[in-house]
Formats: C-alpha cells, structure tokens, sequence
C-alpha cells in the first residue's frame, strides 16, 4: 500500500466518521463509541479489500461482512451510504419509524448488509456458517466478521472459535474490536477476556494484534490473514472506543450510547474537519 | 411516594433495603447495571452485586448454584436476553431444580423502542410460561412493585419478573395492598371484561373512561402475575360481562390472551378480542408510536370490546 493510498483511505475515515456523528446527531441518541472505534477497518475492507458491488449488493461470489456487535450499525451504513449502496441522505434516517436503518444491523432491512445481528454472540457463529458453506460451494470467498471485547464474554462466541478451527475456515478472517470497553465500564473491570491473543491462538486461530486505527497495519494483517492454509484468522484491533472526537473518547464507557445535542454535533464535525 | 421516579430507581433502592436486611439476597447484572439501575448497589455491597459480563447463560446457572447455596439471586438483564438467551438456563438449572431465582427482564415488548426488532421480546412470557412451575409477574406501577417485591423474595421459587424501566403512570395510591397470586380488580363493569398486564394497563383504563361514555360499562382487570393466572378473578369477572378483552404489550400467541383463553375455552367460553402484538417482530421507533401501528391503543381497545359485546348470544 503506498503513502497516498493510506493518505487518502485515511482521509476517508475522517469522513465516515463525520457522517457517523451526523447521523446519530440529527437523531440525538446512539450507539456512538463502537461506531467510532471500527472505522478504520471498515475502510480498509470497504474501499480497499472486500470483492463487493454496490451496484449489485447480492452479487454471486461477493466477500461477506458482519457486524457481530451490531450495536454499531450507524458504522457500516455510514460506509454503504458513502460507497454508493444507497443516498447518503438516508442516513438521517437512522433509527425512525419505517426507516431502513435500525439501530442493529438487520439483512432484510439494508441493501448491503449480509447478516442480521444485535443479539450478542450469534454473528460470529453465523461468519462460521457462511465460511463453511463458501467451502462447499467452492467460490473462494472471504467472510469478514467485528466481535466485540465486551460480547467475547459470550460462551457462543468460543463455540464459534472451537468450529472455525475444527472445520480449517482459512477463508474467515475476523477482528476483535479491543477498545476495552463495555456498558457496565472497562471490559477488565467488568469480566476480563484477556488474554485475547492466546485465546484465540489456544483455540486454532491465526492471531494477529495490531494498532486498530492504522490503516497500513490493518491491511497488511488482512493480506497476511489470507495467506492461511488451513486456520482461520482473527486480527484483534487494539482501538479507542469514541476514536476520533476527543470529547468523546474522554468519556469512556460512557460514550457506548450517549446523547449527541446539536452543539455536540457541531463540536465533533469541527474537530473532525 | 414513588412519584416522578423509574421504575428501575424503584427496583434499585428497594433491593437495597432488602439486601441491608437480608444478607441472602445478591444481585447479579450481564452488562446491563447501568440500564437497570442496580450499579449503585455495588458501592454498598461489592461483593453481593456483581456483574458476570455479556454472558447471560452463565449469569442464570450462576445464579442456579448460588441458590443452591442457600442465597436469593436476582438476575438482571433486557428482556430477550433474560427470557430466549437463559432459556434453557431458567428450564433447567433454575426451574427444574427449584431454586429460588428471580430472572429480571426490563425493556419488555415495544419498550424496546429505539433498541429495535432484535431487542423486541415479543414472546418471553410464551417462552417462560409453558415451562412448569415459573411464577412470571409484570408490575403495573411503582407502588405495585414496591409492594411486591418482599412477597417476590418470600415467595421459595423461580420467578420471572417483566419490568417497564422508565416512568409509568401510577394506577395505585397507597392504600394498595398487593397479593402475587391475585389479580387487580381495578373497575367494576357488568358490559365486558379488559383484561390486561403491563404498560397496557393505562390503556385498557382509558378504554373504559371511553366506553363508559357510550354507556357500556368495562370491568378493568390487572393481571400483574400471568402464570400463575388468577383463574377465580377470571372467571368470575366473564360470568357477569359474558365477553372478553385481553391487552397485552407481548405477542398474542403464547401470552395473556393465550392465558386467559385456556381458563375461558375450558370453564366458560365466551366472546373474546385479544389487543396486543398480532404475530410479528418489532421494529425501532417509540413505544407511542408503536402502540398506534400495532392497534394497541385505548382506541382500538374500545373497538374490540365492542366487538366481543356485539358476538354475545
Ligand atoms: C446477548 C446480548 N446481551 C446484551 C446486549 C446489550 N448490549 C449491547 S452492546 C453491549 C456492550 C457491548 O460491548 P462490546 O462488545 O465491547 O462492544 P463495543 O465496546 O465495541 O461497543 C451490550 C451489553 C446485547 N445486545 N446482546
Ligand atoms: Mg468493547
């Protein structure tokens, strides 16, 4: 990846992020936190690695994404809206009556959106449902997948990693999103999942650890990832929940839903100029 | 006395009196203490209020072993994660095994609102109530939970209560002298019978201030414990009205109208209209809103009632 690609995938971020507070701005209330700490690695998948078409968002032999915690759907749709999957205008839509954006990611609602999920705990199950069936099918996709630090408390989600390494899914390349944070307060405060990097290598996984708002490294960890033979891979994100406003970031767990005012509104979108 | 409070500050400051009197009792969260208002009892008692994390499953047989142990657990979480998510948890480790568990499930049906479709238990009282034995019991006010809460933990069981978090209008004053197995028999009628639980209980009054208007006397009837159901109040109430209504902020299948239909069909079938969720998902948006959409206002109660009084033979 050379410096203006990363400039301008960069670049990019900033704006996802203006959109992420704009959308949630306009309704007042949201999931703002975990919205802000994927940002980057929506971006490196979305514009950089994912075979998609926004054209044709069930196109046959498209790469999958969900959003296990998905709590950060004002995320993903921000990154659809921008990518063309439908008018950015919709995102003043988030979370009203009749809208096609509801708070938690939802398949039959969101051109773009592969995997329903907003119950902790399932989407990575279904990323293992989707990479075995890939297998089946034989059509060399790749199943991306956001666990939380908080929702790796879940017992599924193990049940999810034992299965993923048992059936060899090189093609499921999955990030954990260690902002270590959660509702109740700090994920080692409340019930720790360290150490992340050994659980996932102690259950078969490929593991990487990385700075998860550097675009380079999340690329180059998604590269490496897809040089797995037989393991899948989970890339944990080490990221600041609130990432970008640092307003917000100082707020701690206290940003994962909060109230964005007008004036709040204005301050972050300046911030992120 | 309760005025102007949420029903989760109730919950909160109740269980910490009765966790001063009573070293048994212990409350365990799932990353939702902030929601529920029981993260302040972890200043007074670090070591009897704790969080498990994001791990619902774990927190009811956690909650199962301690009571094994002779503590009084109460669980607390949103109600799809305390009712679909600990499902087997609840039939087994805590029902089967008849501990003494109280599973707390807040944000019930649309109060969901804006948490949206996967946040909107639509059938946790279906779920729960045909497992055997399960006391379940959504307080309609303030003061009706206050009041319950003791006989809750008096009460040697599994008990699942399904709590409104926010503020509610107050239906007791306090001369209220609440008993768990027995329904509220708010307005006297001889023209009908609304039957109904939760935040529809508002409704359901205001139905009857309406129909009361065109001459048609409604009896109101709470009924804050559905399983198990005051069949007495039940039937009682439907030898004198000859018609029924039920309303409920949970789907119609598996509920209160499924409730009171097995006493009705059984013992003494007559007309009945069911208002509540008609067999579908929720979806984001406020409970005001949703209530209007799904046909679940005082409105469409007045509506049914008349229905069910037009069908009597
Ligand atoms: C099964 C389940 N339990 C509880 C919740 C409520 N909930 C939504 S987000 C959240 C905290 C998530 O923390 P984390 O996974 O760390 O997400 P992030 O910090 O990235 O926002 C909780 C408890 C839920 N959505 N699903
Ligand atoms: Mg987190």
């Amino acid at each position: 990846m050379d410096r203006t690609e990363i400039i301008n995938l960069q670049d990019k971020s900033r704006h996802i992020r203006r959109l992420i507070i704009d959308e949630i701005g306009k309704l007042g209330v949201g999931h703002v936190g975990g919205s802000l700490s994927v940002v980057e690695a929506l971006v490196v998948l979305y514009y950089k690695e994912m075979n998609i078409n926004p054209a044709e968002p069930k196109m046959e032999g498209r790469d999958r994404f969900v959003l296990s915690k998905g709590h950060a759907g004002p995320a993903v749709y921000a990154v659809l809206a921008d990518r063309g999957y439908f008018d950015v205008k919709e995102l003043e839509t988030l979370n009203k009556p009749e809208t096609m954006l509801p708070s938690h990611c939802d398949m039959l609602k969101t051109p773009g959106i592969d995997m329903t999920a907003g119950s902790l705990g399932q989407g990575i199950s279904c990323s293992v449902g989707m990479a075995k069936a890939s297998k089946i099918k034989k059509d060399n996709v790749y199943i991306y997948c956001i666990v939380g630090d908080g929702e790796s408390q879940e017992g599924q989600v193990w049940e999810a990693a034992m299965a993923a390494a048992h059936f060899k899914l090189n093609n499921l390349i999955a990030f954990s999103d260690n902002n270590r944070m959660q509702i109740d307060g700090n994920t080692d405060d409340v019930i720790s999942v360290a150490p992340l990097e050994e659980k996932w290598t102690s259950f078969g996984w490929n593991v990487q650890s990385i700075d998860g708002h550097d675009i380079e490294a999340i690329y180059n960890a998604i590269e490496k990832a897809k040089t797995s033979v037989d393991k899948p891979s989970m890339i944990i994100l080490n990221t600041i929940k609130g990432k970008g406003v640092s307003f917000i970031e100082a707020m701690g767990a206290a940003n994962h839903s909060m109230p964005v005012s007008e004036e709040d509104r204005i301050r972050a979108l300046e911030e992120l100029k | 006395m309760y005025e102007n409070k949420e029903m989760r500050q109730v919950f909160g400051s109740i269980l910490e009196e009765m966790m001063e009197k009573d070293e048994r009792i212990v409350v365990i969260d799932a990353d939702l203490a902030k929601a529920n208002g029981t993260i302040k009892l972890r200043d007074k008692f670090p070591e009897r209020a704790f969080d498990v994390g994001i791990a619902e499953a774990n927190a009811a047989s956690i909650a199962a072993g301690m009571a094994a142990y002779g503590f009084i657990p109460f669980v607390t979480t949103f109600t799809p994660f305390a009712t679909r998510r600990m499902c087997d948890q609840i039939a087994i480790s805590i029902t089967y095994a008849k501990r003494n568990v109280k599973i707390v499930g807040t944000d019930p049906g649309i109060s969901a609102e804006l948490n949206g479709g996967t946040h909107m238990s639509m059938e946790d009282i279906g779920v729960l109530r045909s497992i055997p034995e399960i006391v379940i019991f959504e307080p309609v006010d303030n003061m009706q939970l206050a009041q319950a809460m003791q006989q809750l933990v008096d009460y040697d069981g599994p008990v699942y209560i399904r709590m409104f978090r926010k503020s509610v209008p107050a239906v007791f004053g306090e001369d209220y002298k609440f008993d768990l197995f027995k329904a509220d028999l708010l307005r006297e009628g001889k023209d009908v019978s609304l039957f109904a639980t939760g935040i529809m209980v508002t409704e359901a009054l205001k139905a009857a201030d309406m129909l009361k208007a065109e001459g048609i006397a409604a009896e109101v009837i709470n009924i804050h414990t559905i399983k198990p159901i005051d069949r007495e109040a039940v039937l009682k109430s439907v030898k004198k009205t000859g018609a029924a209504v039920t309303c409920e902020n949970h789907n119609v299948v598996g509920g209160l109208k499924s409730a009171v239909a097995e006493i009705l069909v059984e013992e003494y079938p007559v007309p009945m209209k069911a208002i509540g969720v008609q067999d579908h998902f929720g979806e984001v948006a406020k409970i005001d809103y949703l209530k209007k959409k799904y046909h679940m206002t005082a409105e469409d109660i007045v509506a049914a009632a008349k229905e069910a009084i037009s069908k009597k033979r």
